[in-house]
């Protein structure tokens, strides 16, 4: 039972970091109508400038400026790239962002090279026990964090004028237009929060139990597709959900591994992805998308 | 206030919307402007609004102009902080919103808080049911209310010049009746109309001045009281005289829908 409950939880805060990265995801789809897959390196961009710039700017001026330049470097996707294709036929946007992906993740993998890049957290990798439940004090302080984050966004979201402007020109983006609401803007901010949430998410994906900033970062990254895919991928709160939901099943499919063998060693990695599969076969818009996607 | 000077736009490049249109809307006035389907009534209201790109259109000639400056090419954003807002057709409320984030929605072009304040007054006051469903969802509201929410919505950005794009569309009798008073009541208060319309009778019976749109050109203009006196505007839009069924009837059924509507 105590096994369950640690995996339980280590599970949850590793869910809590993917619904931030998903959360991304489906702003994105929500302000640009498309589904980036440019998530995954910008997510390792932002890892590797922290680890980078944690040597000369000490570790909290390296997560400062490591989250501008991922914000950033959302920014300038959107603006001079998805702004411009403004109105392309979806499928040929999304290709578009697996270019800019690529790109990307070359040019970090060539960065990386073979190492394991360190980010010294001042939180160490010890354990902490709480009632018995042994968790990573990294994983702790991301479950904290990801959570007020979280919270956070959906205050945002759903009282600010940003968050208005943007569930309004989600919903009809021409009406949204009329109104005077610039739908540019809605976009270019979402990507930027999107971007800011995918480093916050990155700070933590290479921190204890995981030894540091290595090219396998991104296939932890792009799990999160997955999470904002079978949450509905327009869907805020399908986002935390399916986050949360591919966070327990991961570590609950590695720590029960013995008795998985079955399946195969590793399954853990490939879990995300069963459940994905399995949440579609019975609602094919998500837990909580929209059921018809009458975008065009 | 508006002018609008030899405008001619095209879709794709090809379909010819709108011919050569000149026409006017002084300040302080309520324009009418009639036509049937595929007249260039939406077109000539997506150039002033400036959302003709999101349908692939273009002014190939002429242009409209607003207190002075040119509008053509500008993008919506910039023309409704210059006073002009549109009111969709077929009302395009945001369903998922509630009724509150919907006027917030339509504040987003009104920076000035205060005129924002007295916006929502205005709007409370003229649509009383707004503000006893303020938190309920968009979608729930009755067409009528959706309506009313539509406008109410333009009316939040304080506008100079509202645009209506068919506000009657959908709506029972004694309803838009109620639109007709309403549009009446925001003019008195300042703001000049432009009424794109299929219902001639309330139309005609709230504007001062009317034009008559046929295939993309102006065909008739006049004093709005003038005009629906003509022969032709009674026979083919107010529906007197035993032609007017017959024709009707032989043109399709939308044509015979809205008369049964006036």
């Amino acid at each position: 039972m105590t096994q369950f409950l640690s995996l339980l939880f280590n599970g949850l805060s590793l869910g809590a970091i993917y619904a931030l990265i998903a959360l991304g995801f489906v702003i994105i789809f929500k302000a640009s109508e498309v589904v980036s897959f440019t998530h995954g390196s910008l997510l390792l961009l932002g890892a590797y400038s922290i680890a980078r710039l944690s040597e000369s700017l000490g570790f909290l001026g390296a997560v400062l400026v490591g989250l501008l330049i991922t914000a950033l470097a959302a920014f300038v996707v959107e603006r001079f790239i998805i702004n411009r294709l403004r109105g392309a036929p979806v499928i040929s946007l999304a290709i578009v962002t697996i270019g800019v992906d690529i790109i990307l993740l070359t040019e970090l993998i060539r960065r990386i090279g073979p190492d394991i890049l360190n980010v010294p957290h001042p939180w160490a990798g010890e354990s902490v026990r709480i009632g018995g439940i042994g968790i990573t004090q990294n994983r702790l302080v991301a479950m904290i964090v990801a959570g007020i984050l979280i919270v956070l966004f959906f205050v945002a979201f759903k009282y600010s004028s940003w968050g208005v402007a943007m569930r309004a020109s989600a919903e009809d983006g021409e009406t949204a237009a009329l109104m005077g609401i610039r739908q540019g803007r809605v976009s270019a901010l979402a990507w930027v929060v999107a971007g800011v949430l995918a480093g916050v998410a990155a700070l933590f994906l290479v921190g204890s139990p995981t030894p540091g900033v290595s090219s396998a970062v991104y296939a932890t990254a792009l799990r999160a597709l997955p999470a904002a895919i079978l949450g509905g991928l327009d869907s805020t709160g399908g986002a935390l959900v399916g986050g949360l939901l591919i966070g327990v099943a991961e570590s609950l499919a590695a720590g029960y591994q013995e008795q998985l063998l079955f399946l195969g060693r590793g399954f853990g990695e490939v879990v995300p992805y069963v459940v994905m599969i399995a949440v579609l076969l019975v609602r094919p818009s998500g837990l909580f998308g929209t059921k018809e996607l009458t975008r065009v | 206030m508006l002018s609008i000077d030899s405008l001619q736009v095209t879709y794709g490049g090809a379909v010819e919307a709108v011919r050569g249109v000149t026409m006017e809307v002084p300040d302080g006035t309520v324009v009418a402007v009639l036509g049937s389907n595929g007249a260039g009534k939406s077109t000539l209201l997506r150039t002033i609004s400036g959302t003709l790109r999101l349908h692939r259109g273009r002014v190939d000639a002429g242009e409209v102009r607003f207190e002075g400056q040119t509008l053509t090419g500008r993008d919506p954003g910039q023309i409704v902080r210059q006073g002009i807002v549109q009111v969709p057709e077929g009302r395009r409320i945001f369903g998922r919103l509630t009724v509150e984030e919907n006027l917030r929605a339509g504040g987003m072009g009104n920076r000035d808080r205060a005129a924002k304040a007295k916006a929502r007054e205005r709007v409370f006051d003229l649509f009383p049911v707004l503000k006893e469903r303020n938190t309920q969802r968009g979608g729930l509201l009755s067409g009528g209310e959706q309506q009313m929410l539509a406008i109410g919505r333009a009316l939040m950005a304080s506008p100079k010049l509202l645009l209506l794009d068919e506000p009657s569309l959908g709506l029972a009798p004694r309803i838009i009746g109620q639109i007709g008073e309403v549009i009446g009541e925001i003019n008195r208060q300042g703001t000049s109309v432009l009424l794109v319309e299929q219902n001639a009778t309330m139309a005609l019976g709230v504007a001062d001045l009317a034009y008559v749109l046929d295939v993309g050109k102006v065909s008739l203009s006049g004093a709005a009281a003038e005009l629906a006196r003509t022969d032709e505007v009674q026979r083919l839009y107010l529906g007197h005289g035993e032609a007017a069924v017959t024709e009707q009837v032989s043109r399709g059924p939308r044509r015979t829908l809205s008369r049964w509507t006036a």
